[in-house]
């Protein structure tokens, strides 16, 4: 058991370190380098020179990797071409305003698939896990900006019931904020809904079809029971993997979701630096994007092995 | 290939699918013909109109025709994608193929290798790799393809795992097949239906993060007409010009979909579970 957690650890050290080295290896592949691609035109005399002495660009690349790679471990992402601040600085608000919404979509989201993905499974092929399943489709298919615009125009322009781009001042109190995040927060939770939803009525009808439920029910265990002692339990396994992988899409979808309600989050901060050919701010917010990710996926391995003791046997 | 388009569209999801993918290839096609006006050309007297008799679906900002842009806005995507999931598909399942079938410490030491590299969320890689390489289709349809063929990688490879366990691949082992007859001869052609349903389903999920990077302005170029393009542009006036964003947004919403149903179909008519296939 305790080798089996420390093997879960190393395989995620390991994602992580080899999504760095990907990443950091793509930059290095651009032709010229960094600050050229930032300043474009204008990389020639001191400018270029300052900029390469500052992102520290005379040095070899294993060595600035090993740099980053040991700041990033610290909470030290280097420093941002645009904003002209260490990146750590302009990261901090923005990390926290997209942990609130990813956080909520999140809270929002798991419990309400589960149990809807029960209530599809069991009731498999009846008019309301048609229904369900039919809007959970529309949910994964319509792309998020799609869904957030038809949000907006109803909620935001026809109703008015909360405002159509986040209106945020920083020092604002959690509930001050509260209507600002509602709609990206629906948005979000739609497409995890439909995604959990879906793997968990798989699973549900899996565990439906097997033998030990047959046994209860032949034993005369009532629906009710079986359902809450076989079925939930059993079925809840595999669909925990699928939550992790669905955090994947959110922290994708996040990116989407902030640029159409212009919220301050590290989604719009990626695309302005984009935008910016600041590649190392680039760069740090999808390292941190990753880490968060392999880390939910971490904590999803960990809570399979919690609840499932057929897992702590044997090797992988 | 008959039976098999009877088998899809004797249900009601599938016919909705083919109809919706038949619909939107044909409108793609023909849309340099069918279109009343040029979808690039700007009318400084006719800017924002409502829908009326001569603009179907009115007119934008630049007083370009809705409807002509609307007809026009999936060639690029549809194209795009088309290229990007083609290469997916093809590089994807040649290597989930061979991987399945050699098994073994080489397998598993490459899957953690494929395993670690789809940890990065997607959006994120293509929105880096757009950032050095510049926006535009030279860059996207390469990075798409080789994103998404690393998932099709896992899927195909899990598939031909059980199809390399059957007898007769033991069979042809033992009768000293090569490696590359028993790939061609005896795997492909038991996982070809799988190839198919996967492919198409990446073609549908590439279609909507394409749409999502033209929204997010990396994806088609201005004055192209692409729906995702026009959502983004039109998006600030929702309040005056509803129309301007409903009738990209429904296009583009109605190809996903169909593309879907139709992946969707097909797998049930061909026997493919899809549901476990993607949970590997």
């Amino acid at each position: 058991m305790p080798t089996l957690i420390l093997r879960r650890f190393g395989f995620a050290a390991f994602t992580i370190a080899f999504v760095s080295m990907i990443m950091f290896a793509a930059v290095e592949a651009l032709p010229g380098n960094v600050c050229t691609s930032f300043l474009q035109r204008l990389a020639q005399g001191p400018r270029l020179e300052r900029c390469i002495e500052q992102q520290g660009l005379d040095r070899p690349a294993i060595e600035r990797y090993a740099d980053w790679a040991s700041g990033a471990l610290k909470g030290d992402f280097g420093y941002s071409l645009k904003k002209r601040k260490p990146i750590n600085e302009v990261i901090g608000e923005r990390l926290a305003n997209t942990a609130l919404l990813g956080g909520l979509a999140t809270f929002l989201a798991i419990p309400l698939a589960v149990f809807l993905g029960i209530v599809a499974g069991v009731r498999r092929d009846r008019p309301l896990d048609l229904s369900l399943s039919g809007i959970a489709m529309l949910a994964m298919t319509i792309p998020e900006f799609v869904t957030a615009t038809a949000l907006i125009y109803v909620f935001a322009i026809v109703l008015q019931w909360f405002p159509a781009v986040t209106v945020m001042r920083s020092g604002m109190g959690f509930f001050d904020m509260l209507p600002n995040v509602v709609l990206p927060v629906l948005v979000l939770s739609a497409v995890l809904i439909a995604h959990i939803m879906r793997m968990m009525r798989a699973s549900v009808i899996d565990v439906m079809a097997s033998d030990y439920v047959q046994m209860a029910r032949l034993k005369g265990v009532p629906e009710r029971q079986i359902i809450r002692r076989h079925v939930v339990p059993n079925a809840m396994i595999p669909a925990l993997n699928v939550i992790a992988l669905t955090v994947a899409w959110l922290l994708a979808g996040v990116v989407v979701v902030e640029k159409v309600f212009n919220y301050p989050g590290l989604g719009t901060l990626m695309i302005q630096a984009i935008y910016d050919r600041d590649l190392p701010l680039v760069l740090s917010v999808a390292l941190i994007f990753s880490a968060i990710y392999v880390a939910v996926n971490l904590l999803a391995d960990l809570a399979a092995l919690m609840i499932d003791p057929r897992l702590r046997r044997g090797g992988h | 290939m008959l039976q098999l388009i009877n088998t899809i569209i004797s249900r009601p999801s599938g016919a909705i699918g083919l109809t919706l993918t038949a619909l939107h290839l044909a409108i793609a096609l023909l849309a340099p013909l069918i279109a009343p006006y040029d979808p690039t050309v700007q009318n400084a007297d006719a800017v924002l109109l409502p829908p009326s008799l001569e603009h179907w679906m009115g007119t934008d900002t630049l007083g370009r025709d809705i409807f002509s842009r609307v007809l026009h806005g999936g060639r690029l995507a549809i194209s795009v994608t088309f290229a990007g999931a083609v290469i997916a598909t093809v590089w994807g399942s040649f290597a989930g193929i061979i991987f399945g079938t050699v098994g073994g410490r080489i397998d598993e030491y490459f899957m953690r290798l494929v395993d670690a590299f789809l940890s990065v969320p997607w959006l994120l890689f293509l929105l880096l790799i757009i950032s050095i390489g510049g926006a535009g289709p030279s860059t996207i349809i390469p990075t798409l393809g080789f994103f998404y063929g690393a998932a099709v990688l896992r899927v195909i490879r899990g598939a031909a795992m059980q199809v390399a366990a059957r007898d007769f691949v033991t069979a042809a082992k033992a009768r000293g097949e090569k490696l590359w007859p028993i790939l061609t001869r005896e795997m492909f052609p038991n996982l070809s239906d799988v190839i198919l349903v996967e492919g198409a389903m990446r073609w549908s999920w590439m279609l909507l993060a394409f749409s999502s990077l033209s929204f997010l302005g990396f994806g088609a170029t201005p004055p192209t007409p692409d729906w995702g393009l026009m959502v983004a542009q039109e998006r600030g006036l929702l309040s005056t010009a509803p129309w301007a964003v409903f009738w990209p947004c429904l296009a583009l919403s109605s190809l996903i979909i169909g593309i879907n149903l139709l992946a969707d179909a097909i797998g049930k008519a061909l026997g493919i579970d899809r549901a476990t296939a993607m949970a590997m």
